[in-house]
């Protein structure tokens, strides 16, 4: 049996500009899929990503999320999609006037996810044990180093219980092994919440642990696809220097 | 592995153009129009959000301790230091002509109507529209507020609603506080020249003071505020990626919000004229 398509996009563009970004981009994520998106930087990776919670508005095509067309819905429907789409930013973008708790709470809060004080703390504190920081609950974001905001910033990813988290970058600035850690996290996160995930990355390390299938972007277009193993053993040359 | 052919795409290249027409309209009217239609938008958008819930109390009561908190030290020697100037500069010529026992009503006047709600406006969008615009800047900057609005948390109605009530109601408390000490400094400068008791200032400050010069200047604070409070917020929340654009939208939300407390007084004046 085919597996559901929880991300569907058809044919997006992007123009920043005259400047292409985007180029008739078309992908697929299945339910309970990781995907990776690999490629060098500034070819409009986090910008897909973006297009796909409509933080940036595509100029043309189909983006489909859980079966709604996002660029048709309305303010309404995009917030209710959006709940079920975890972002986790490159920097982490943890609200650096609030502690922790504080940050995990403000979306628990404001979209009145649960009603009860007691339940939103045991939601905070399931989100911090899943990424194994519970001890960092009264910090404020500057105290944290850069891997502990990463992990943090995926707690409040986690808190809303998002179907489909959207990874920019997950491992960028991070030293080699926390970055296998943020990894094993991701890998972690897909058993125990059994989300579906798009990961943009250039680790090479993340790609292989994490992904279950990569796209290698290019000039605003996919110039190849497979598992990890396929693409770095390409007999392309061109396809292998990502791996590098 | 399948290699995706990327021929066939370079024909879709030929619908680029059409997707321009906005960006070549906004640099051909220079960015001035577009900027006020945005900002009539947004305006709108900021007032729906007054109305919506969940209602953010707390955060209205904290950026409002926030912003009189910073600005309450200036604004009160500024206004001290103004009645004690204007009362200076006056005393001489009125005191020729024996009229020196109207310097009070006189202060009064000029202060409350005019020079305490625009200058505590000028100082308020120097110290809290620069303040509000470099903090949500640097939120916008660092993703924090795109982190919002992935989220489903509209931030327009946390971070932006917020702090323009707040300022609402900030601006004309600080201009009724600048007022008084500016009447407290006039009150020790026309001491220093003759001995005037407290009871005869008051009497004669307030007896030449009507309602038709507190009520419209207190409107005019409460409309200081918001545009102050709103053009900070604007400035911040469309700020461009990259660090400078912090400073750039501090700056700008300085220039931008003093020019609006002039035009706001002037269609002040303009009306209370007309009536």
């Amino acid at each position: 049996m085919e597996k559901e398509e929880v991300i569907v996009i058809k044919d997006l563009y992007k123009f920043f500009s005259d400047k292409p970004i985007l180029r008739g981009i078309s992908l697929t994520l299945h339910r309970g899929e990781n995907l990776g998106i690999m490629g060098k930087s500034g070819i409009g990776k986090s910008v897909l990503a973006k297009c796909i919670v409509r933080l940036i508005e595509p100029d043309g095509g189909e983006i489909k999320v859980l079966g709604t067309d996002i660029l048709q819905c309305n303010d309404n429907e995009l917030n209710e999609i959006r709940k079920k789409v975890g972002y986790l930013f490159q920097g982490g973008a943890l609200y650096d006037s609030m502690s922790v708790r504080e940050n995990l709470l403000f979306p628990i809060r404001r979209t009145q996810f649960v009603d009860k004080k007691r339940e939103a703390e045991e939601l905070i504190e399931t989100s911090l044990r899943s990424v194994g920081l519970l001890e960092a609950i009264d910090k404020m974001p500057s105290e944290l180093s850069g891997g502990m905001k990463k992990r943090i910033a995926l707690a409040r990813t986690l808190i809303l219980r998002p179907e489909i988290i959207l990874y920019d970058e997950p491992t960028t600035g991070l030293d080699a092994v926390t970055s296998g850690e943020i990894s094993e996290l991701i890998i972690k996160i897909r058993e125990e919440y059994n989300t579906s995930s798009i990961i943009i990355t250039h680790d090479t390390k993340c790609a292989k642990m994490a992904t279950d299938n990569i796209k290698i972007m290019d000039d605003g277009v996919f110039i190849a696809e497979g598992t990890y193993d396929e693409l770095s053993h390409s007999k392309e040359k061109e396809i292998r220097d990502y791996f590098i | 592995m399948k290699k995706i052919n990327t021929k066939s795409l370079k024909v879709r290249n030929l619908k680029i153009k059409k997707f321009h027409i906005d960006e070549d309209i906004r640099n051909f009217y220079n960015g001035i129009f577009i900027d006020l239609g945005e900002m009539i938008l947004f305006t709108g958008k900021v007032i729906k959000q007054f109305f919506q819930p969940p209602f953010e109390h707390k955060e209205i009561v904290k950026q409002g301790f926030l912003i009189g908190n910073k600005s309450l030290s200036l604004v009160s020697v500024t206004g001290f230091i103004m009645g004690l100037v204007l009362t200076m500069q006056m005393y001489p010529i009125l005191s020729d002509f024996g009229a020196q026992t109207l310097l009070p009503g006189v202060i009064a006047i000029a202060m409350v109507r005019e020079l305490g709600p625009v200058i505590t406006g000028l100082i308020c969008a120097g110290k809290i529209s620069s303040g509000i615009g470099a903090e949500i800047a640097a939120m916008t900057v660092t993703e924090q507020i795109d982190a919002m609005e992935v989220s489903g948390t509209k931030p327009l109605g946390f971070v932006v609603a917020t702090r323009v009530l707040a300022a609402t109601i900030v601006v004309p408390i600080l201009v009724i506080f600048a007022d008084a000490l500016s009447l407290l400094g006039a009150f020790l400068a026309i001491n220093a020249f003759e001995y005037m008791s407290g009871t005869l200032f008051i009497n004669s400050a307030f007896g030449m003071l009507g309602f038709i010069d507190l009520i419209p200047a207190t409107i005019k604070t409460v409309f200081f505020g918001f545009f102050i409070g709103l053009i900070g917020c604007y400035k911040g929340y469309n700020a461009n990626k990259g660090t400078e654009s912090v400073g750039y939208a501090a700056n700008s939300a300085v220039v931008s919000s003093s020019l609006t407390v002039f035009v706001i007084d002037l269609i002040f004046v303009l009306i209370i004229n007309i009536l």
